[in-house]
């Protein structure tokens, strides 16, 4: 069949269908026979121990099966390096039922188990608990004085901490013809998925496990649970093929994970165990941050001081640290920083990674800052940045292994039409309406780790290709298959890409934008092997024309190798297996990063968004109207996805901007608004037009496609173009994120 | 979910004898409110008596006064997009339409509209204090989380509100709720049925255990020259009014004759101030009077921290409103502010 190039082309998602149609089970959908159903029990106190649960009249209720905590669990290892997982922060990891000790509320210290769900729901508010209670401290803003400095680990390799301060800031920034000062708070914000969390296992006897989990690392789960449980990895298959969003939240495993596991493993039988909306409320989450800036310019504009600082919560017992400060000496230039990250421990869970975690909060008070001097220095919002544009990364004092954001401020200034713009701020109205325009650049960061793929063809000239790696929704499957098609020049449809199954080769979890940079890479990789191999037998064939011919003389195309020279020498995958006596042919490549050549550049992902907002004058109502994002984030290997990435970024960036918070009592110590009706994200009627451009942009740094991304640069450019376009219609700015429509009264 | 017992009736005094005979019984009609609280560990009915079968109080028709009957259990759908609805009461369609979500407006009852619980995040937790809920144990909305709640008629023990936006609509017009009980058939005005929290805040209305809403009727002005309704609200759709005003007016040589002025999400019941609906008939319509008429509604308003913002915002909205009733044809979609 005549092979076109894949990469590069809008191809439908190819699990689709089965998507609309309901045929794609999750997690909580497999028919498994004799299935028991479990539901959890929180903590109803924030801190404390636990006196007494008294589960009688739980027992009594017909149809409860066990109900497990920590009086009755399994025994558990008691290093906290079991219970590490690939994205623990330093610190020791949750341990579920680990003794009687309460460390926030919502913790799960029960589980029912019993025939049915309802019946196990029911039970659950039939369990008594006593506690002693203890004092806890749960308000960021009311402990800034017990900030500290993150303990160091593991993650901090990929998340760095602040640079070393440069030059004399206090100095420059006294000097400077123009300054600004901020304090930009954020609250807390929540995953929430559609997709509920939940572990199926069936129990296969013999300490052997199959779990359909919600995840975005099936290795990740199927480490944690061979660790915990002392069973061996082989033992234990973690599936997800079909995952309904995760945002970050499925990085780690959660804890129905365990909870499933054990109640399987104590009863030996098949168990789901599923949240409700308000448990998903009860784990990680975008953590309470609280930053400063002071930035300072020439008269003409130049950015001569930056001073960024950030305190955020953690728990407890990890330090979950995020990038939130590194990012404005990255963006501009500028001689004399002071840059600083704290963290606050509380009464909570430990905050987790979601969508552009520390991008998106760190963003907001460098791009609302570079505003607001552009209004003093009465230069241009993007002028200003266009003028302080980083040619080099100067924090890190490394060239950017390309960088093409001066094209995204002109590309979508000019779809938007920027140029039209009034400078000064209430000029423009629609009846009771202020109309206003902002902007912003955003940045991510590009990440290279290792991972693992296997390849295969057929008889029949198929193409397999494996990784253990999920789709959590972005298009995985089909930009894989893309990947993969073209490598060995074979037409999409004779390719399948097996994934989600931690029995298929290692793939780190789905996140921080690095998926098809890392797990692509690996699927050319494996290709590429797979290639020599058969050509090596192709070599090999009676009468075989390439005998003395090299692979750069060849090319693989339409399910066959050519010769270069002359095209009409070629000879079919299918004959070449025919010949290898219908044999696979098989390969397998564990794809390691160039790691010394990579650290000689900053690598990095850009956009620029344009917004305009209406604000009604009186009452106070704001519609984010139209919107612009440019991206440069090197090859785009399925504009159609991508561009979906983008736009769920920018729709996340209404929200942030205006719509989600997680409201918490801190009285109670505990989160109030654990239900989609009043934790408010964006509805359709909150979404007006959103437009996306794709900036060319060549790379051959990053990996070996060249691509570099864009799960969480459509967000980071576009809550603070929101915030700087409501400064441009009101002349109000407001540093508190998300912008609810009674500040602007 | 506790077992239960599930009754179908289909005359409505089967349906009482049932629920008089039953300790723990509700009815059920479109169960978007009753099964959530039943979920949530907040309601434990014993025994359900669904009255979606009583197909007399389904229907929508023209009543001897002039006015319109909405049956108990018509559904708020098709009460929004009746024509006689749409044509003589848009106020009240527009209320409606600015409620919930589609899916819940098809199943949602016109009776269990007016009987739905408050949305206060308090009231909704279990193992929260809340004296609506538990009586005695507490409000911690008063120093807590009360950005959503009440300004007006509040107590020391409750400050929750009432949320919902067809019965801000149906206050302003003037609406009569028909009831049904072993003693007979009464009648309560609108502005008798909800009540305001005081000791008792465990009692939303004054409805009686164990009576049945029949219906509700509209009196013959329905305010379809000059009408608006406004809900202001964190979200453009699917989120509960922090303020929402329903207006009706008639003008006769741009003079106010007759006004009426309802506010929603500030107060355990509709908010109406008949005097100063009285201020303003004879007057202008202008910004100037409808504001002086809003001060006098907002008298005695009283934030609790968070929610302060609501009496100049409950001000501001009920001038807008009122201007937008003199432009009906300017309403939008989700009854977001125009003009
Ligand atoms: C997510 C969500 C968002 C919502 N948003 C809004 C909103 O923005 N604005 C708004 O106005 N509403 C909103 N609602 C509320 C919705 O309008 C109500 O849930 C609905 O009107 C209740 O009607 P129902 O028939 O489903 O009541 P049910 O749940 O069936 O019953 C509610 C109560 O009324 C009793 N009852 C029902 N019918 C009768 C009768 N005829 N006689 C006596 N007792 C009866 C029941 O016993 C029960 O106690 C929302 C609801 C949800 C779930």
């Amino acid at each position: 069949m005549k092979t076109s190039k894949q990469i590069g082309k809008s191809v439908n998602r190819l699990e689709g269908y089965l998507k609309v149609t309901g045929a794609a089970k999750y997690a909580g959908e497999y028919d498994v026979p004799d299935l028991l159903q479990g539901y959890i029990v929180n903590s109803t106190i924030t801190k404390g121990k636990i006196l007494e649960i008294d589960e009688s009249a739980a027992h009594a209720l017909s149809g409860v099966v066990a109900i497990f905590s920590h009086n009755n669990r399994t025994k558990l290892p008691w290093f906290d390096i079991m219970y590490a997982d690939m994205d623990a922060p330093p610190g020791t990891p949750f341990k579920p039922f680990y003794n009687d000790q309460i460390l926030y509320n919502g913790q799960p210290i029960a589980l029912v188990v019993a025939e049915t769900f309802e019946t196990a729901r029911y039970a659950a508010t039939l369990i008594n608990v006593t506690y002693d209670e203890e004092p806890f401290e749960t308000e960021l803003a009311a402990h800034l004085d017990d900030a500290r400095d993150p303990k160091k680990g593991i993650a901090t390799l990929i998340k760095p901490l602040p640079p070393s301060a440069n030059g004399d800031f206090e100095k420059a920034y006294n000097d400077a013809d123009a300054q600004y000062a901020g304090e930009f708070i954020h609250g807390t914000e929540h995953h929430n998925p559609l997709e509920l969390f939940t572990t199926t296992t069936v129990y296969e006897g013999d300490g052997k496990l199959t779990v359909y989990d919600k995840t975005q690392g099936t290795s990740n789960c199927q480490i944690y649970i061979a660790n915990v449980f002392g069973l061996h990895y082989k033992d234990v298959r973690i599936l997800s093929p079909f995952v309904g969003g995760a945002f970050g939240s499925g990085l780690r495993p959660q804890y129905q994970l365990f909870l499933c596991v054990m109640a399987s493993l104590e009863l030996k039988r098949n168990v789901r165990v599923t949240m409700d909306r308000a448990q998903m409320f009860t784990f990680g989450h975008r953590p309470q941050t609280i930053q400063k800036t002071r930035f300072g310019a020439t008269a003409d504009g130049t950015l001569t001081a930056i001073n960024h600082t950030a305190i955020a919560e953690t728990s407890q017992h990890e330090d979950y640290t995020e990038v939130v400060v590194n990012w404005a000496n990255m963006l501009y230039p500028a001689k004399n920083t002071l840059l600083d990250y704290k963290l606050v421990p509380l009464d909570v869970f430990s905050p987790m990674d979601m969508r552009a975690p520390g991008g998106s909060t760190g963003l907001h008070a460098i791009e609302a800052t570079m505003d607001a001097l552009s209004y003093i220095l009465k230069v241009d919002p993007m002028e200003l940045r266009l003028l302080n544009y980083a040619e080099r990364d100067v924090s890190a004092d490394k060239p950017f292994s390309s960088k093409e954001l001066k094209q995204c401020y002109l590309q979508a200034a000019e779809k938007f039409g920027w140029a039209n713009r009034k400078s000064e701020p209430r000029t423009t109205r629609r009846g009771n309406r202020l109309v206003g325009t902002g902007m912003s650049s955003g940045i991510w960061d590009v990440i290279a780790l290792p991972a693992k793929a296997k390849a295969s063809i057929n008889k029949k000239g198929k193409l397999k290709v494996k990784s253990a790696v999920t789709d959590i929704g972005t298009g995985t499957l089909t930009v894989m298959t893309q990947i993969a098609a073209d490598s060995l020049g074979i037409h999409i449809d004779d390719v399948t890409f097996e994934y989600g199954d931690s029995n298929m080769p290692l793939s780190p979890i789905q996140g921080g934008s690095y998926t098809t940079g890392v797990v692509g890479s690996a699927v050319k990789a494996a290709c590429e092997s797979l290639k020599k191999k058969i050509f090596k037998k192709a070599k090999k064939m009676n009468n075989s024309t390439f005998n003395s011919v090299a692979l750069e003389d060849v090319v693989f195309e339409d399910g066959s190798i050519y010769l270069k020279q002359d095209k009409s020498n070629f000879v079919t995958f299918k004959e070449i297996i025919a010949d290898n006596d219908g044999k696979k042919i098989k390969a397998s490549k564990n794809n390691i990063p160039n790691v010394l050549k990579l650290k000689q550049y900053t690598r990095a992902a850009h956009s620029a968004a344009f917004v305009e907002v209406e604000v009604d004058e009186q009452l106070g109502i704001v519609n984010v109207t139209r919107a612009v994002t440019a991206v440069a984030a090197g090859k785009i290997i399925n504009p159609k996805t991508a561009r979906s990435q983008i736009l769920g970024g920018m729709i996340w960036g209404i929200s942030k901007a205006l719509r989600e918070e997680t409201l918490m009592d801190h009285n109670l110590g505990k989160y109030m608004n654990t239900d989609l009706g009043e934790y408010h994200i964006p509805v359709h009627a909150d979404i007006h037009e959103l437009d996306v451009i794709f900036v060319d942009e060549k790379d051959d740094i990053i990996n070996e496609l060249g691509s570099k991304g864009v799960g969480e640069i459509g967000l980071a450019s576009m809550a603070p173009a929101i915030a700087n376009a409501i400064y441009h219609a009101t002349g109000k700015r407001i540093n508190k994120f998300p912008i609810h429509f009674d500040q602007l009264l | 979910m506790n077992n239960f017992t599930y009754q179908k009736v289909s005359n409505p005094n089967d349906a009482l004898n049932k629920i008089s005979k039953n300790n723990a019984a509700n009815f059920i009609a479109g169960g978007t409110n009753l099964i959530d609280l039943w979920k949530y560990n907040l309601a434990h009915p014993k025994t359900l008596v669904d009255i979606n079968g009583l197909n007399d109080y389904k229907i929508i028709k023209e009543d001897e006064h002039g006015g319109l009957f909405l049956g108990a259990l018509a559904t708020n759908s098709d009460t929004a997009y009746h024509k006689l609805v749409e044509e003589r009461y848009p106020l009240l369609s527009k209320a409606i339409l600015a409620g919930a979500s589609a899916q819940i407006r098809n199943s949602a009852s016109n009776g269990g509209n007016l009987l739905q619980r408050t949305r206060c995040y308090y009231f909704y937790d279990a193992s929260s204090p809340c004296n609506k809920r538990n009586p005695g144990s507490g409000c911690p909305a008063k120093n807590g989380l009360n950005r959503i709640h009440a300004i007006l008629g509040t107590s020391e023990d409750c400050i929750a509100v009432f949320p919902s936006d067809m019965c801000i609509a149906l206050a302003a017009l003037e609406a009569v709720v028909h009831v049904k009980s072993p003693d007979g058939e009464r009648e309560i005005e609108f502005s008798n049925f909800h009540r305001l929290p005081g000791d008792t805040p465990e009692l939303d209305n004054n409805l009686k255990v164990n009576e049945l809403i029949t219906g509700i009727s509209l009196p013959s002005e329905g305010f379809a020259e000059n009408y608006s309704y406004l809900k202001l609200r964190d979200r453009n759709s699917y989120a509960f009014a922090l303020v929402s005003v329903a207006t009706g007016m008639v003008l006769e040589n741009n003079k106010i004759t007759k006004i009426r002025i309802a506010l929603g999400g500030i107060a355990h019941k509709p908010w109406r101030v008949v005097a100063a609906e009285e201020f303003l008939v004879d007057k202008s319509p202008t910004e100037e009077n409808f504001a002086s008429a809003a001060n006098m509604i907002l008298k005695g308003a009283k934030g609790f921290g968070k929610n302060d913002f609501k009496i100049e915002l409950s001000k501001r909205a009920i001038v807008r409103n009122c201007i937008m009733a003199l432009h009906p044809e300017s309403q939008r979609p989700g009854a977001q502010p125009s003009l």
